[in-house]
Parts: structure tokens; C-alpha cells; sequence
């Protein structure tokens, strides 16, 4: 996995999880791996993958079965769905936004684009 | 647990440690950074056994490193980074040393030659740096000390070996396990390492989690620099700008642009930490 230099990566952690939810490719009570698999994996130190787990657990999207593991919630996809939602109102919107007034790019001059991606 | 307490070190002409005091818990990766010549590689040494304190005591679960009984040897490994290149083959070697570590594990010798890639049975003086090196991880790994010293432990691997050392680490790593790894190269080990220890002529500049780092300093990349900043650096695509972080904003360390914070300021860094 490449991170990105400016984002923490125990976020970037949770990202990755995030879309595989989104994709379809984790479904509710599916066992993701063990805090040390995933250091393993990814060669990273456990109390930064610890730190990602601690967030998406907080935020109801996987839950600790004790002594078993972490699994993805039942309601997983729908607050995954909300929260990179606000994301991206909150934080890469501005920025589209920004460099569309520095283009002098208006709203109606993206619906042609829309359809393209 | 290590402990170091008040120690003073030196040589002949030189002072390398005033008075300084770590401990270093079971079950962490440290990173310890610090400029050349600060003493990283003598405080691997005075931990080990190899250099004895002029003052002030360095303990190994309670007991002086410089005793040097067979009880505490067994318990530490160190790769030095100008090793020594043992005679004859890894598996002599470490038929060798196994009789010395209880907890020797043959298989797992033989396991890691094989992921690394490396002849176990072809003589040492016959190998590239880089291999000699990888026959002494799998050495140390497989000795199974609770204290495994590194020192500069990815100079001379291949880019993929790099990838496969963080993972070999992490996997060989657990509870009871203190691994220490100083090193220049940060970027091999920056998700690896977790505390950093920031060592200075004398002293020990900073003992933090990247947790505590990130409560008190904010890593913040734009495109233009910030002048309230305790230290910016230019890198590509714009600056990152380490600021005091009292709104406790979440960021991503850059160990590199950490390090030099610490270099400019010190005294500030030092005040921000020890409350």
C-alpha cells in the first residue's frame, strides 16, 4: 500500500476499508484481519493500525467480538456512506469549488463533464 | 524493561552522555534518531554490555548490562552497523551462538534465509553487504531475545528487502519483545517506529509517541509558508510547516521535517513535551 504523505495514516487505514465496504467486497459480520496481520501486511507499527480500528469501532462501522476479532457492522456501509459523504462536502469540495471560481468555471459547465467519469 | 538512570558516558576526550535517563518498555518498536556522533551506537553498546557507564546505571530487567551475566546476555542481540563478519557460513554461525539463546529457534533460522532470499550455507566472506546483512537479521530474529538492538539495520538492502525487513519486523515483533532500531534512513522504518527517541550532544532531545507528537505538534502541507511556524521545509508541492497544535488538529508526521523542529528549537521542544 502507497500512503499519502499528508494524510495520517491510520486514517488512510480507514479509508482503505472504507471503499472496500462501499465496493461490496466486506458485507456486514465479515472478519477483517487482526490488528497484527494487517502491521504485517502493510509493515506498519500496531498502535497506528490499533489507533484505525479504535476510530471505525467508535464510529459503529466494526465491531470487537472478544478473544475473536473485528468485524464489520451491520449498519457499516450506510455510516461509511454518510461520513465520506461529509468529507467531501467538508473538505474536497472546498477546494473544487475554489479553483472553479479561480477558472471562472460556473455550475452549468460541469453538467457536460459529469457523464465522463 | 531497560532502564537507564542518570548515566554519564565518555571517551578519553570526550563527553557523549551528561546525566540522562530512558526506559524503554516490552512490546514497542523505538526509533532512535539523532545526528552523527551524538551516540546513538554508544548507548546500543552500553545497553548491550559493551561499554560500561561512568556514572549512573544501565539495567537490563534489573540487572547492570556491564555485569555482563550470561542470564542478561541471553536476553539481548545487537547488530552493529560495521559488524564484524563472522568466519565460515550463517548456519555455523548460528550453531554457534544458538548454544548462548534459550529460546534459539532453528526453523524459524531457516524460514527467514528462505524469505530473504539469502544461502544459509555459503561462506560469509563470499557475500555482498547486503546479504551478509540479511544472514544477521535472520540470525537476530531467529535468536529470539526479548531485547534486539538495530543498528542502521536497512543500510545496504535492495528497495524490495525493505519492504520484506518492516514486515519481518512487525511479524517477529509481540508483547514481549523491545526492539530498537537507530538509523538515518528514515523513511525505511518511518511507519515502523513508534516512539522516537531524539537524541543530542549530551542529552536526550525527545521521547514521544507519534500519538503525543501529533496532540502537540500540527504537520500542516500548503502551498505557501507559514510564518507562525516553529520550522517550515520546502518539499514538493509546496511546505510543511510544524506548528504548536493547541486546537488538537489531526495531522501526518514527517519524521525528516520533525527532526529538524527539534534541531531549531530545542528548548521549546523540550518545555512542549516534559509537561
Amino acid at each position: 500500500m502507497e500512503f499519502n504523505a499528508h494524510k495520517p495514516i491510520y486514517l488512510q487505514i480507514c479509508s482503505q476499508l472504507y471503499e472496500q465496504i462501499l465496493r461490496g467486497e466486506l458485507k456486514a459480520d465479515d472478519r477483517i484481519l487482526s490488528v497484527r496481520d494487517l502491521g504485517i501486511e502493510l509493515g506498519v507499527n500496531p498502535n497506528t493500525i490499533m489507533r484505525s480500528y479504535e476510530t471505525m469501532q467508535n464510529a459503529g462501522i466494526i465491531y470487537n467480538k472478544r478473544g475473536i476479532g473485528y468485524f464489520i457492522s451491520e449498519n457499516a456501509k450506510d455510516i461509511v456512506l454518510s461520513q465520506m459523504k461529509e468529507e467531501f462536502m467538508n473538505n474536497e469540495l472546498p477546494e473544487v469549488v475554489r479553483k472553479m471560481k479561480l477558472l471562472g468555471i460556473g455550475i452549468d459547465d460541469l453538467k457536460q463533464y459529469f457523464s465522463l467519469f | 524493561m531497560l532502564e537507564i538512570k542518570n548515566l554519564d558516558f565518555g571517551y578519553k576526550t570526550q563527553v557523549v552522555f551528561k546525566n540522562i535517563s530512558l526506559t524503554f518498555e516490552k512490546g514497542s518498536i523505538y526509533g532512535l534518531l539523532g545526528e552523527n556522533g551524538v551516540g546513538k551506537t554508544s548507548l546500543l553498546k552500553l545497553i548491550s554490555g559493551l561499554q560500561s557507564p561512568s556514572a549512573g546505571t544501565c539495567t537490563v530487567d534489573g540487572v547492570a548490562s556491564f555485569n555482563r551475566w550470561p542470564e542478561t546476555l541471553q536476553k539481548i542481540f545487537f547488530i552493529s552497523e560495521d559488524f564484524a563478519v563472522p568466519e565460515g557460513t550463517p548456519v555455523n554461525y548460528i550453531h554457534d551462538l544458538g548454544r548462548f539463546y534459550p529460546n534459539y529457534d532453528e526453523k524459524l533460522f531457516f524460514e527467514l534465509c528462505t524469505e530473504m532470499e539469502v544461502d544459509p550455507e555459503r561462506k560469509y566472506g563470499e557475500m555482498s553487504f547486503g546479504q551478509q546483512k540479511k544472514c544477521l537479521i535472520a540470525t537476530a530474529l531467529s535468536l529470539n531475545t526479548d531485547y534486539l538492538l538495530l543498528d542502521e539495520p536497512t543500510n545496504g538492502l535492495d528497495i524490495p528487502s525493505k519492504t520484506l525487513f518492516r514486515q519481518i519486523i512487525m511479524k517477529h515483533s509481540n508483547e514481549e519483545r523491545t526492539i530498537i532500531i537507530s538509523t538515518h534512513q528514515v523513511k525505511d522504518v518511518e511507519n515502523l517506529i513508534d516512539p522516537i527517541i531524539i537524541l543530542d550532544r549530551d542529552e536526550v532531545l525527545l521521547k514521544a509517541s507519534f500519538r503525543e507528537i501529533t496532540e502537540k505538534l500540527y504537520f500542516n502541507y500548503t502551498t505557501v509558508k507559514d510564518d507562525e511556524a516553529l520550522y517550515s521545509e520546502i518539499m514538493p508541492g509546496g511546505f510543511v510547516n510544524i506548528c504548536r497544535n493547541p486546537e488538537g488538529l489531526d495531522s501526518q508526521v514527517n519524521i525528516e521535517a520533525l527532526f529538524n523542529t527539534v534541531m531549531h528549537n530545542k528548548q521549546t521542544i523540550k518545555d512542549l513535551f516534559n509537561k
